[in-house]
């Protein structure tokens, strides 16, 4: 197999093959993590800044260790400290900082695309750490990447993708990398938070969350999106958690070893109960410590392949 | 067109070893506090083979340990598709003896790859490495303790280490371009 990519904006035009390549790599980057000394030198040299024009914890920290345990220099911009609130456009920031040379651009935006046109521009390798309701490809791989672990293999099973779809990018590339592999995807949430014509992706449509969860190998659990309008189409957030709060009685009723997952931030009480988000089935903690070693690997496989 | 040399066959190599694995028994007086690290990929089954002498002929069970440097390497950037695959040390190499196996020493690169990353894992007391074929050209200042064969290679001349683990049989082939 060969690395054909200069960036990494989503998983959609990954290959089964080079993502299966991916994760087998992260696999020998999770071991740098457990030793004494979580260093290895392959970056050495290399400058990566991390740009986030939206709020973000987990994916921002994950890809400064990521980063560094692979020995590169990393920079961290947060927008609302920088020259973006004087006015600069993407377009300028963009350009301004790669006159500093930086190898890698990380970038998070609240406008879909935005990772394309900063990579057509730059010549820096370019990864979408989220682009609005698109894509979030480190997320799914991490996603991924736990569901092998756990179950062993991609194929043949079962998973529900449950919540506020439609503003979702984390369920757009779950769906687009799950879907490389012989997986049945059902969507579950309310008629007003699932896209139109999502049934084209080939993915199950289902209303009940009581039914959803039935015999699932794999439940994704999604917040609700409030930062893109989310709590706009449900009545309220008291009846959205009456129906699609995922509690121990909805557990019993997929696999009897059926993992349930969620990207984070959690909302306890509104999409997932406390006794789920901190049942034994829950790997909520597994994606966030496998998160760094994919995005270690991702690092490692973008550096490559420059001659 | 190419012309081909065996340097070492089936018979050859064996001999190689089992002097390579008296010399580092003789050397380490025994095989007290030792240890056997493999350099994926041809390095492990070398090194597996040393292990099975070693237990002929002293009795002992040497631990062995598995190790990819493709995360060490100074190369990277000009690998297409750097391929990284599972280091496996399960032991601790605080205060042990080392003997790191690979089949062809060339530049001395891969070795300085592989002592750096063994000294990320632990603090050995010596680490002594030991390759089926020298092939001389070394572009740093690396020795081989315990050495099969040595053979200076041209430039127009590249050694292939073939072992019945991963290729169809045992042997050293130099192969020239004319």
């Amino acid at each position: 197999m060969n690395w054909e990519h200069k960036d990494l904006l989503g998983v959609r035009e990954l290959s089964r093959e080079e993502i299966l390549f991916l994760l087998e790599s992260a696999d020998s980057f999770k071991d740098i993590s457990r030793r004494d000394i979580k260093k290895v030198p392959a970056l050495r040299g290399k400058t990566v800044i991390t740009l986030f024009y939206e709020a973000s914890t987990r994916t921002r920290v994950s890809f400064e260790i990521a980063a560094k345990r692979l020995s590169a220099d990393t920079v961290n911009i947060s927008t609302g400290t920088s020259s973006v609130t004087k006015g600069e456009t993407l377009k300028d920031t963009g350009r301004n900082l790669q006159s500093m040379r930086p190898d890698f651009i990380i970038i998070r935006h609240s406008m879909p695309g935005a990772p394309h046109m900063l990579s057509r521009i730059l010549d820096s390798s370019i990864i979408n750490a989220g682009d609005g309701a698109h894509e979030h490809p480190t997320q799914a791989l991490l996603d991924l990447f736990t569901i092998k672990e756990k179950k062993g293999t991609l194929d043949g099973l079962k998973i529900a993708i449950v919540g506020d779809i439609a503003h979702s990018r984390v369920a757009r590339s779950n769906i687009f990398a799950l879907k490389k592999f012989d997986t049945e995807i059902t969507c579950c949430a309310p008629p007003t938070m699932l896209p139109p014509n999502l049934g084209e992706l080939g993915v199950n449509i289902e209303y009940s969350l009581d039914k959803a969860v039935i015999d699932k190998d794999v439940i994704m659990m999604l917040r609700i999106q409030k930062e893109r309008g989310g709590t706009a189409y449900i009545p309220s957030v008291k009846e959205y958690s009456n129906l699609y709060c995922l509690r121990e009685e909805h557990v019993s009723r997929a696999k009897h070893d059926v993992i349930i997952m969620h990207p984070g931030p959690i909302n306890r009480g509104v999409e997932i109960s406390d006794q789920v988000a901190d049942g034994s089935y829950s790997v909520i903690i597994d994606q966030v410590e496998n998160g760094v070693a994919v995005r270690m690997a991702v690092l490692f496989l973008l550096a490559g392949g420059e001659s | 067109m190419e012309g081909n040399r065996i340097l070492l066959d089936e018979k050859a190599m064996e001999r190689s070893i089992n002097r390579i694995t008296h010399e580092i028994l003789e050397k380490n007086h025994g095989a007290g506090n030792l240890s056997l690290i493999g350099i994926r990929t041809r390095g492990v089954f070398l090194a597996k083979r040393v292990q099975d002498k070693v237990r002929a002929i002293e009795n002992r069970e040497l631990s062995l340990g598995i190790l990819d440097i493709t995360m060490y390497r100074d190369d990277i950037a000009t690998l297409k598709t750097p391929q990284v695959k599972k280091t496996d040390i399960t032991f601790n190499l605080n205060d042990i003896n080392i003997v790191l196996v690979d089949d062809v020493l060339h530049t001395g690169r891969t070795t300085r790859a592989a002592i750096d990353a063994i000294m990320d894992l632990g603090r050995p007391n010596t680490i002594q490495l030991a390759v089926l074929v020298d092939r001389g050209s070394r572009q740093l200042p690396i020795q081989p303790d315990y050495t099969g064969i040595f053979h200076t290679a041209g430039p127009k001349e590249e050694i292939f280490v073939k072992l019945r683990e991963t290729d169809d049989r045992d042997e050293v082939v130099l192969t020239t371009s004319l």
